[in-house]
Formats: C-alpha cells, sequence, structure tokens
C-alpha cells in the first residue's frame, strides 16, 4: 500500500503523528458540528435554517460578499495592472502594501473602517451630505469585505500577469489589433482564470468573516446582521443545534466553493498545457 | 526609427492612459487598504504619548497581553512540530492518500473563525460531548484558557506546513539521501542538511503562525467568555474599549496589534528573498 522509494528515515513516525494531530484538531471537532446537526434531526434544521432572521441573515452575508468579491476584482485588478505592467516609483512598496488585510487583525480593520465611515469619520463626514449612509448599513458591510477580499484578487492575479507571453501580444498588434482589442480578445482570457479564483477566495472569506464587519454592520436584525454573528447569538441562548445548524449551511457553501476553486485552476491548467503541447 | 518606435507604441498604453491607470492604481490602494492602517496609528496617538501609554499600560491591557503571548508561546510551536511532520511526510515519500492528506490541512482556512470557535464549544462546552465527563472533574476548557488555546491552534493550523511543502517539494530530497547514505543518523540529517535548507520558510511560517495567533478574534471570541483580567486576549480588549465608547484607549491597544502587523509585512518581504536565495 504505501510506497517508500529511497532511503530517507521517519515515514511512520511523521505520517502517523500528522494524520493523529490533524484528526485532534480538525477533523474529530469539526464533525462535531455535523453531529450536532444531525442529531438534532432535519425538521429542527430545517426550521432553524429557514426561519426569517436566519434567511435574513444569508441574504445580507451573500448579497454583501457578492458585492464585494465583484468590487474586489475590479479594484484588484487595475492594482494589479499597474503593478505588473507599468514602471513607477515606489513599486515595489505599493506592491508590500497589498498585503496589509492579510497581516492586520480583522477587528482592528473592523473598529478602524467605522471609525473612518461613521457619519463623523474622516471620509463619512463627506459622504454624508451626499447621502450615502456607509456605517451600519449594507454598504459598510461591503467596504469592510473588499479590504478583506482585495489582496486575494491582486496576489491570484499577479502571476498570471507576470507570465503573459509579450509574443501573442506583439503578434496581435503587428496583425493590426488595435490595442483595445489586443486586451479584450488576448490579454483579458488569459487573465479570466485567475480573476475568477480572486473573486471566489474573496467571496468565500466573506461569507465567514467576522471581525472587521461586526463593528461596522451595526448588526441591525434583519437589515443588517450577518451569518455568523447569528451563530453567536444561538450560542448566547444555549441553542447549540440551532448554532450547528446554521454552521453546516455555511461549511457546506464554503467547501463548495473551494471545490469550485480548485476546478477553475484544474482547467486552466489542463487548458495551458493542451495550448503548450 | 520609425519601425522601433512604432512597436513601443503598440506594446504598450497611451502615456495618458499609462499615467491614468497608475494613479488610479496608487489612489485605490491608498483608499482601501493603507488609509484603514494609517487610521489606527493616527487615533492611537490623538490625545497624545501619556494617554497612549496609559491605556497600554493599564492592568487590563497588561493581562491580555500577556494571555496573547501565553496563547501565541503554546499554538506556535505545536503548529511548527506538526508543520515539520507533515511536510516530511508528503515532500519526502509518495503514499497512497497523499493528495488528501494535503487537502485536509487547508480545511481550517475555508471556516469561518465563528465556526472554528463553535466547534469546540459543540466537543468541550458545559452541554458538548465531554461537557458532563469535564464538569464531574472539575476541568474547565470552554470559557478558560484551554479553549482560546485550542481555537487559535485550529485557526493557525496550515500556516507553517503550508510553507514548508512546497519549499522542501521544490528541494528534492538529494542532499538528505546522501547523508544517509554516508552514515549520518536520522536527527543528525535533519540537523544538519534539512534544517539549515528550510530555514528561513520555517521562519516565515513562525511569523504567519505568531501573528494570527496574537491577532484572532473571531474563533477566540466565542470560546472565551470575555472574563477581564482572565480569558481576555488583546484584540478581545480593543472590542470590549470599543464598545465602552473609549475609542483612543481602543485604538492605542489596536496600534499594538497593527505593529505586530507591520513587522511581519517587513519580515515578509526579508524572508521571501531569503528563501529564494536558497531554492537557487
Amino acid at each position: 500500500m504505501f510506497k517508500r522509494p529511497g532511503v530517507l528515515p521517519g515515514f511512520w513516525p511523521a505520517y502517523s503523528y500528522s494524520v493523529l494531530y490533524l484528526s485532534l484538531i480538525v477533523l474529530i471537532p469539526l464533525s462535531a458540528v455535523f453531529l450536532k446537526a444531525a442529531t438534532a434531526g432535519w425538521p429542527k434544521i430545517w426550521q432553524t435554517i429557514s426561519s426569517p432572521r436566519v434567511v435574513a441573515a444569508y441574504e445580507v452575508s451573500f448579497g454583501a460578499s457578492l458585492a464585494a468579491a465583484i468590487a474586489s476584482v475590479v479594484i484588484g485588478f487595475v492594482i494589479a495592472w499597474a503593478l505588473e505592467r507599468y514602471e513607477f516609483p515606489g513599486k515595489s512598496f505599493v506592491d508590500a502594501l497589498v498585503d496589509i488585510p492579510f497581516a492586520l487583525p480583522t477587528a482592528v480593520a473592523g473598529i478602524s473602517l467605522t471609525s473612518l465611515y461613521a457619519p463623523n469619520g474622516w471620509l463619512g463626514r463627506y459622504l454624508t451630505p451626499l447621502g450615502i449612509k456607509v456605517a451600519f448599513t449594507p454598504l459598510g458591510i461591503t467596504i469592510a469585505l473588499i479590504f478583506i477580499g482585495l489582496p486575494f484578487v491582486v496576489r491570484s492575479v499577479q502571476p498570471v500577469m507576470e507570465d503573459a507571453d509579450h509574443e501573442v501580444e506583439e503578434a496581435a498588434s503587428s496583425l493590426g489589433a488595435s490595442r483595445w482589442q489586443v486586451f479584450r480578445r488576448v490579454l483579458f482570457p488569459a487573465f479570466r482564470p485567475a480573476l475568477l479564483t480572486g473573486f471566489a477566495l474573496a467571496f468565500a472569506r466573506g461569507l465567514g468573516e467576522y471581525g472587521s464587519v461586526v463593528f461596522i454592520s451595526g448588526n441591525l436584525p434583519m437589515k443588517t446582521e450577518i451569518a455568523p454573528l447569528l451563530i453567536i447569538a444561538k450560542l448566547e441562548q444555549y441553542d447549540y443545534a440551532g448554532a450547528a445548524a446554521i454552521a453546516v449551511a455555511m461549511l457546506v457553501a464554503s467547501f463548495f466553493l473551494l471545490f469550485l476553486i480548485n476546478f477553475i485552476q484544474g482547467r486552466s491548467r489542463r487548458f495551458m498545457e493542451t495550448k503548450l503541447s | 526609427m520609425s519601425a522601433t518606435s512604432r512597436r513601443r507604441i503598440l506594446r504598450t498604453e497611451p502615456t495618458w492612459l499609462r499615467r491614468g491607470l497608475i494613479g488610479l492604481a496608487l489612489l485605490l490602494t491608498f483608499l482601501f487598504i493603507v488609509l484603514p492602517l494609517a487610521a489606527v496609528f493616527i487615533q492611537a496617538f490623538d490625545k497624545g504619548w501619556a494617554v497612549w501609554q496609559a491605556a497600554v499600560t493599564e492592568e487590563n491591557a497588561r493581562s491580555a497581553i500577556l494571555l496573547s503571548l501565553l496563547v501565541t508561546g503554546i499554538t506556535v510551536p505545536l503548529n511548527v512540530v506538526f508543520g515539520l511532520a507533515a511536510a516530511w511526510t508528503i515532500a519526502r515519500f509518495q503514499f497512497k492518500g497523499r493528495n488528501v492528506l494535503l487537502t485536509l490541512i487547508d480545511i481550517p482556512f475555508g471556516v469561518s473563525p465563528v465556526v472554528s470557535g463553535l466547534i469546540f464549544v459543540l466537543v468541550f462546552g458545559a452541554q458538548g460531548w465531554l461537557g458532563p465527563w469535564l464538569g464531574d472533574h472539575d476541568i474547565q476548557i470552554i470559557f478558560a484558557v484551554p479553549g482560546i488555546v485550542l481555537a487559535t491552534v485550529f485557526v493557525t493550523f496550515p500556516f507553517v506546513a503550508r510553507e514548508l511543502i512546497p519549499l522542501m517539494q521544490s528541494q528534492g530530497s538529494d542532499e538528505e539521501e546522501a547523508a544517509i547514505v554516508l552514515g549520518a543518523t536520522a536527527w543528525q540529517m535533519f540537523r544538519r542538511v534539512t534544517l539549515p535548507n528550510i530555514k528561513w520558510g520555517l521562519l516565515y511560517g513562525v511569523v504567519l503562525c505568531t501573528a494570527r495567533s496574537l491577532g484572532e478574534f473571531g474563533a477566540v471570541s466565542v470560546v472565551s467568555g470575555h472574563i477581564r483580567g482572565l480569558t481576555n486576549t488583546i484584540p478581545l480588549h480593543v472590542e470590549i474599549l470599543y464598545n465602552e465608547y473609549n475609542y483612543t484607549a481602543a485604538f492605542a491597544v489596536a496600534s499594538l496589534l497593527s505593529v505586530v502587523a507591520v513587522v511581519t509585512l517587513l519580515l515578509k518581504k526579508v524572508l521571501e528573498w531569503k528563501t529564494r536565495e536558497a531554492r537557487v
């Protein structure tokens, strides 16, 4: 069953330890959610996840994550394009800044964004007279999720832009294509799988995001309450089965997205391989 | 002359568009990414150095810092040992289920922080699987330090392994095989060959794991119970201060975490450069 080519020692101890630790920390605790939801039974699960407040929270989470992922794709594409295709002073510094949302703890991002977009905040004070309310609205949730999602898009697209084949681009222009045609017909199709991956990563992260959102969302039931917050609300009422039911629905959604990402990446890899051969 | 200049024009956008796009990219980076970080520091020092210092040295802040350091001190070594074992297994051997193992390691990245906390409440909480037994033996895990450690270990689980696996795969096993053939013991091989080769990647994994352990909010929030001076980590303390409208103090404590984030980014640059050097 196990092939061990070569002379290297330590397969069994390393393998057994990895599997044991993985099971204890990740697999067994995670299975607790599914078992808890299952022991409550289907009627109870269905009753929980179809109650109006929970459905509203799913809609808020899903809608804001979707809007933020789309915005992240557009903004992230512009940033990645400038970083990969143009030269300007301070470029590598700007490139390093893109990782800030990965490194900054979510709660810190949450209070900072809230203070910026609150009606008396640095940005909020200019947006409020225009009739744009950001803090404590779904728009605020979306802004927080753009902050969280942007690096996923930039870091997905950058390597593809770096590898883009200049010869194809030159061939297209020398055959008479305009700059816009080259972009639309040659460059953009090559970036599309990476953009989709970035979109899916940002979207998946947005669905589960908690720390950066709870402060700016205002948490009004039926309006700006996100799904993770309802899990906490259920726990505070000692409704463990209800919390587990909401969690299962979220886990299924995010695993589906991760599966989709692998599928996109696998397909684009196969596409590149057939093109090369 | 005309041929080369025409070709250059065709390969890139007109100057106005190029400058416009660079400007737009800089503006968007500033607005969406830099401003939230800058706002933390500016608001932290709003009322001067003395107020900042008072906020970060006050008793509850001090115990939150100590607890976060304790949790990180337990979490990081645990995940380093796992990362080394998993990378050794996956990058050095072919076996059935190798890809499954690789996929399972990534699971915690796909799980919402709140769900990451919830799973430990369902196992160790009063109504959880082990709750009654733990209650009989007077062991508290949820709403206590062990629960915070478990949730943090779960959330930071993949970091070290994720750094080491691709690095060790790209380096190959020739040097290690040579060491064994020449009579080195397993420990000698690990210490003299493997460790020097992977040290920068390992260090980067440790940096990421440390930063996330110190800053984790959602998962820890679910299992901690928010008991002041006992189960509050730095991010939870920030939340409490903020919800009490004590904004300057909240941002002062948050600025500590932001410094950690900036240092993480700096180390990332340095270590990326070192790993690339080691790979060549």
